[in-house]
């Protein structure tokens, strides 16, 4: 190991550890309760124990989500919808965050406000209109009204972050491309795009998050059982005659998974710091 | 001859910049313009359960019972705890946000992938489930948090869910844990914008870490934390499924009520349509005003080249 090392260094280094271990922690803990509660034979909330894998543990649960319930449906709606509006966020944030960085046009600045405005309304008042407005464009029960209504939730933070990220980037980059022979399109398209991966990425991730977990907007669109998404579905195991925690806790896991894999498949974009080097000289 | 070149030019640069912006706009408008010009009109109406198709416009009224009906829990009282709510969660999530990122933006520290990918856990599980997890966890007798407190600690149980100020105090807990980490993403992706040069620049002039924190970093990471910190206030102060599912709708007695519990409770418990309405209409007035004020001090809507 390093002997160049001095010994400030390693008390960074050692004292970082402690810290990410002990947020580690603070962040696996709850959702441990979660895979206990999913592991539980009866249909138990609440327990004295503070032991994670509990007596009788089984996976019947697990079991149960895919013989006894759509669950596999609910897996490919969600999924089929939240790639849809990932995409769709990617492509129009990342094309309009650019012109809102880098030209000068007549109502700019109310235009980015605008997009602030839209999230400021309590969700709940906008349900009604909302749903009144969807019945007369007949796009409820259909993936279009959802992926509509996820898109323009998703879009005014996705277009803000795009923005701010590529205000970080120099504009001499796209003069030397221009000087190169790119035309304005190939500047962003070529040059521009690549060194934004960061901010893409956080892009993707917001976007997918807004659909993937999304009960209430999803409640008024879908009524079809067979149109329904993951929320709706873990939400159906809630009933007044009891809840099936066992059942719904699983399906947490499940629904935690993907997103998991998603984050470990695109982090190494965002944290690839391209703008080093590339302005150098 | 050359005039014209210029207004091609211009027209050409215009198409572009149209192209960009539009079809982003064209989706926003049509899903928000619409729902925002309903709720203006019933904002002005009577409308409620009595009233609820024979409802008419009655002008400022439902503004004017906003300010002035005594209801219970007192309007002014959840104003103030709402600003409470969204200034200490705020400053939480952006402190160990931005404090995770940098600690995982360290070169040396081995096994960052990981890290990274636990550290997000909060945001990726479903709100549902982790508001009820945590609710069980508050829980007086069964709850991990107050077993942890006696077991280990030696402390006395505390009644979480019981009182106004711990519940109030639980909700914020359960808010923080599942705010941080998306803030973390954002700063991480943040920090990747600053050339690695600017530091070592600093280095060889022997600068502080203080000082490298608070004349590079910060200064760099701003443009895309800004408009993170203004929308995450915006959704913090409308935040309704956290409180409404640890304290189980307002429990203990509607004391751990925030403004859009409250619409929530006026519009969907009591068909107060056009109280709730109006209500909706001076919180969308509150965030505005900050926004524009924090906007203009931060200079957020200017470039930065």
């Amino acid at each position: 190991m390093g002997s160049n090392k001095n010994p400030r260094t390693i008390l960074r280094v050692v004292s970082s550890y402690v810290v990410l271990v002990l947020f580690a922690l603070v962040a696996l803990y709850p959702v441990s309760q979660i895979v206990t509660i999913s592991l539980r034979p009866a249909d138990r909330l609440l327990s004295t124990s503070l032991e994670i894998i509990p007596e009788n543990a089984t996976l019947d649960n697990y079991r149960a989500l895919f013989t006894q319930r759509p669950f596999s449906l609910w897996l490919f709606n969600s999924t089929f919808i939240s790639l849809i509006v990932t995409m769709t966020g990617v492509v129009l944030a990342s094309t309009a965050g650019y012109a809102f960085s880098r030209f000068s046009f007549i109502g700019k600045k109310f235009g980015l406000l605008s997009l602030l405005v839209t999230q400021m309304f309590p969700a709940t008042m906008l349900l009604l209109p909302m749903y009144i407005m969807l019945v007369k464009l007949h796009l409820i029960n259909s993936y279009l009204g959802i992926v509509i209504m996820y898109s323009a939730t998703a879009l005014p933070f996705c277009i803000w972050q795009m923005k701010g990220y590529y205000d970080t980037i120099p504009r001499s980059l796209e003069e030397a491309g221009r000087i190169d022979g790119c035309n304005q399109f190939q500047t962003f398209y070529k040059i521009i795009l690549p060194l934004a991966s960061p901010a893409l990425v956080i892009t993707a991730l917001f976007s997918f998050m807004s659909a993937w977990t999304e009960y209430v907007v999803a409640a008024q669109i879908l009524q079809d059982t067979q149109l329904w998404t993951l929320p709706l579905g873990l939400k159906s195991f809630e009933s007044n005659m009891g809840s099936e925690w066992g059942l719904y806790g699983a399906a947490s896991i499940l629904v935690t998974v993907p997103v998991v894999v998603l984050f470990l498949s695109l982090g190494r974009w965002l944290v690839s710091g391209l703008t080093l080097g590339s302005v150098k000289g | 001859m050359s005039s014209s070149i210029v207004a091609t030019h211009r027209l050409r640069h215009n198409v572009y910049v149209f192209a960009l912006v539009a079809p982003a706009f064209i989706v926003l408008i049509g899903v928000v313009i619409y729902p925002f010009i309903y709720n203006i009109i019933l904002s002005l109406s009577n409308m409620n359960l009595r009233h609820i198709r024979d409802w008419e416009i009655v002008g400022l009224k439902q503004y004017a019972k906003v300010f002035t009906e005594r209801t219970q829990p007192d309007f002014y009282v959840v104003f103030l705890k709402t600003v409470i709510w969204t200034v200490v969660n705020i400053f939480f999530h952006v402190v160990l946000g931005v404090f995770l990122a940098l600690v995982l933006n360290q070169k040396e520290i081995r096994g960052r992938a990981i890290f990274r990918t636990i550290l997000i856990l909060p945001w990726a599980v479903p709100q549902l489930i982790v508001a009820l997890t945590w609710r069980g966890m508050f829980n007086y007798e069964y709850g991990s948090i107050n077993l942890m407190l006696t077991r280990w600690f030696g402390l006395p149980s505390v009644e979480w869910l019981k009182s106004p100020t711990e519940a109030f105090i639980a909700v914020i807990i359960t808010n923080v844990w599942l705010g941080f980490p998306f803030m973390m993403v954002i700063a991480l992706g943040a920090l990747q914008s600053i050339p690695g040069e600017l530091y070592e620049a600093a280095n060889m002039d022997g600068a502080s870490w203080l000082y490298k924190l608070r004349n590079i970093t910060i200064p760099l990471i701003r443009p895309v934390m800004i408009p993170a910190i203004t929308l995450g206030t915006v959704w913090t102060f409308n935040n309704l499924n956290i409180v409404w599912l640890v304290s189980n709708a307002g429990e203990p007695s509607d004391s751990t009520h925030l403004m859009v519990s409250f619409v929530y409770k006026a519009a969907f418990n009591f068909y107060r349509y056009g109280y709730g309405a109006a209500l909706s209409m001076i919180i969308f007035f509150i965030l505005l005003f900050f926004s524009l004020v924090f906007m203009r001090r931060t200079r957020a809507t200017e470039s930065m080249y």
